[in-house]
This record gives structure tokens, sequence and C-alpha cells, in this order.
């Protein structure tokens, strides 16, 4: 089963490449784009003979030990 | 002088050599290059992460780095209480560790920075005790993520402990328009509790030789030597 894990700054800090976008896009006519963050979507396939528990606990141990920074970052597991 | 130092090496460094001259230069002592896949680090006085792109950056920079086999015996040579410094690269390794508070995440102006830049002495510690108060020290940095950041209470502890090692100035000594990267209260380095780890953005191994624009990142090894 394949999972895909959505990692996005925490809103309080600066996220400047979405900065860039939201400027980019209002020069193409986009005027009423506002509040852009750019983040990551990391995708994991795992097998199909574990629960719906087992796989969102490894998926919680993967994000805490490397995937995410939890000092400046914050996920959402997407089934 | 029978000083020991080793510099750990990863896939993606490219300060490596820069601190091994740095270190073989300054201390006079024996350098140990290290690489990351081996799985003990002999008894040394110091140990230095380099800079670079250690695994491409990916991820986070420094997150892939802070999982290699020699990170167990690094962190049982900083617990130990011996010294450890982690310049730019290595910093961001520190952090991603947990040796070190905080994480450094991209420039706020989403440039990369390869100039040097001036800083200033906040809090003294074994890594800049022989540099004066009203100093300013001219040293380059190159980064793209440099910027400083942690949560509102463990940047008053970095205060209240005076873990805060060094910060961006101006060549005036001002804190004013200096902030070359958007770290919070200027922070370029930063030491864990105990002040034998030191974490810092600017690179002292790029400012000793003769043909370097300075000569002020001796005064690093230098204070520890003393």
């Amino acid at each position: 089963m394949r999972f895909k894990i959505l990692i996005r700054l925490k809103s309080q800090i600066l996220e400047p490449q979405g900065k860039v976008i939201e400027q980019s896009l209002k020069s193409l006519g986009f005027e009423d784009f506002s509040n852009i963050r750019q983040g990551k979507l990391i995708e994991i396939d795992l097998p199909d003979s574990l629960n719906e528990r087992e796989r969102l606990e490894k998926i919680d141990a993967a994000c805490k030990k490397l995937l995410v920074n939890e000092i400046i970052e914050e996920y959402e597991v997407l089934g | 002088m029978n000083f020991k130092s080793a510099v750990i090496t990863f896939p993606g460094s490219n300060c490596d050599r820069d601190a091994l001259t740095y270190l073989k230069d300054l201390t006079q002592g024996e350098v140990l290059n290290i690489w990351h896949e081996e799985s003990s680090l002999p008894n040394v006085d110091l140990v230095i992460l380099p800079g670079g792109f250690s695994f491409g950056d990916y991820l986070r920079s420094g997150a892939m780095a802070s999982k290699s086999k020699i990170i167990k015996d690094v962190i049982s040579h900083a617990n130990d209480g011996r010294y450890l410094l982690g310049i730019c690269n290595g910093f961001q390794i520190l952090t991603e560790i947990g040796l070190l508070k905080g994480a450094l995440i991209q420039n706020k102006s989403i440039k990369f920075l390869g100039k040097d830049c001036y800083i200033k002495k906040k809090f003294n510690n074994k890594f800049n005790c022989n540099i004066q108060n009203n100093e300013v020290l001219q040293i380059p940095v190159a980064h793209n993520e440099g910027n400083f950041y942690c949560d509102q209470e463990t940047l008053n502890y970095l205060h209240d402990e005076e873990l805060i090692a060094f910060e961006y100035c101006s060549s005036e000594y001002s804190l004013d328009d200096a902030n070359i990267n958007g770290s919070l209260d200027n922070i370029a380095g930063i030491t864990n509790k105990n002040k034998n780890v030191l974490g810092m953005m600017p690179h002292p191994e790029r400012a000793y030789q003769d043909f370097h624009l300075s000569n002020h990142g001796k005064k690093i090894i230098e204070s520890i030597l003393s």
C-alpha cells in the first residue's frame, strides 16, 4: 500500500520560496493568489501484510527519526 | 604539544581538506581523517565536522549525515566533554543530531551567500576565549541554509545559559543591518550547555593562511589550545 507524507514548515516560520512563487504568479496575472507556501511530499510503499495500525506506527517512527525535523516542520500522513 | 584531532568526511563534504590543513598547521599535532562509515572514533581532543553538502543536502541539510555510523562515537566524544566543532554543514549536522539546539533554515534572501562576513563574540567559551570582547573577526561564509531558527523558549535558554558564541556584526562592531541570513538575534554560532560543542556558519578554516583575506580564523584553534 502506498502512503503519502506531506511535510511543511511550521506556519510561524517564514518560507521564502513560497514568497517568490507568489511574486512570480502575481506578475503572471494571478493577483488574488496569496499566502503561498511550498512544502514537500514523500511517497512510500509498505507491505499489505501489515495492518493499518502497524503501517501508521512505522511511518510515524520514520518521520520522527529522519523524515521530519519537528523543530521547524510538521507532517501529515495521507492514506 | 601532544594535541590530537580529527576531521570526519561524509560523501559531499568539501571543506574537509581545508579543515585538515587548518588543524595540522595550527595544532602542530596529529590529525586524523575519518570516513563517516567507520564504526569507531579514536580518542582525540577535538573533532571537526566540516562544511559541504553531505549526502547532497537531500531531505534537509545535515539530516542524513546525522544518522551516519560514526555519529554514535561523535556523540560519546562530546558527552565525554571533549571538543567538537561543526562548521557550516557541520553546524547543520550538529543541530540534526540534537547536540545543539535549533535548526538552520533557508537564508531569508533565498540567495546562496558566499562572501566575507564580520562576527563578534557574544558569550565566552573555550572556542573564543582568546578573542577580545570588542574585537571584530572577518571570516567567510558560504551557505544557503544558515538562518538560525528556534522557538522563543529555546532562544531565551540560549541567552540565559550564555550559549551564543558568535553574532553577525558590521565591520564596526554594530549588530544593526549586519544580519546576513535572517538568523534570530544575529546568531552565527552556538554551543551546547557544557560549552564543549560549537556550531558556527562562518568558515574559520578559510581564514588563517597568508593568501586568505584575513587570518582571524586562527583564533578559534588558539583559544582551544590556550
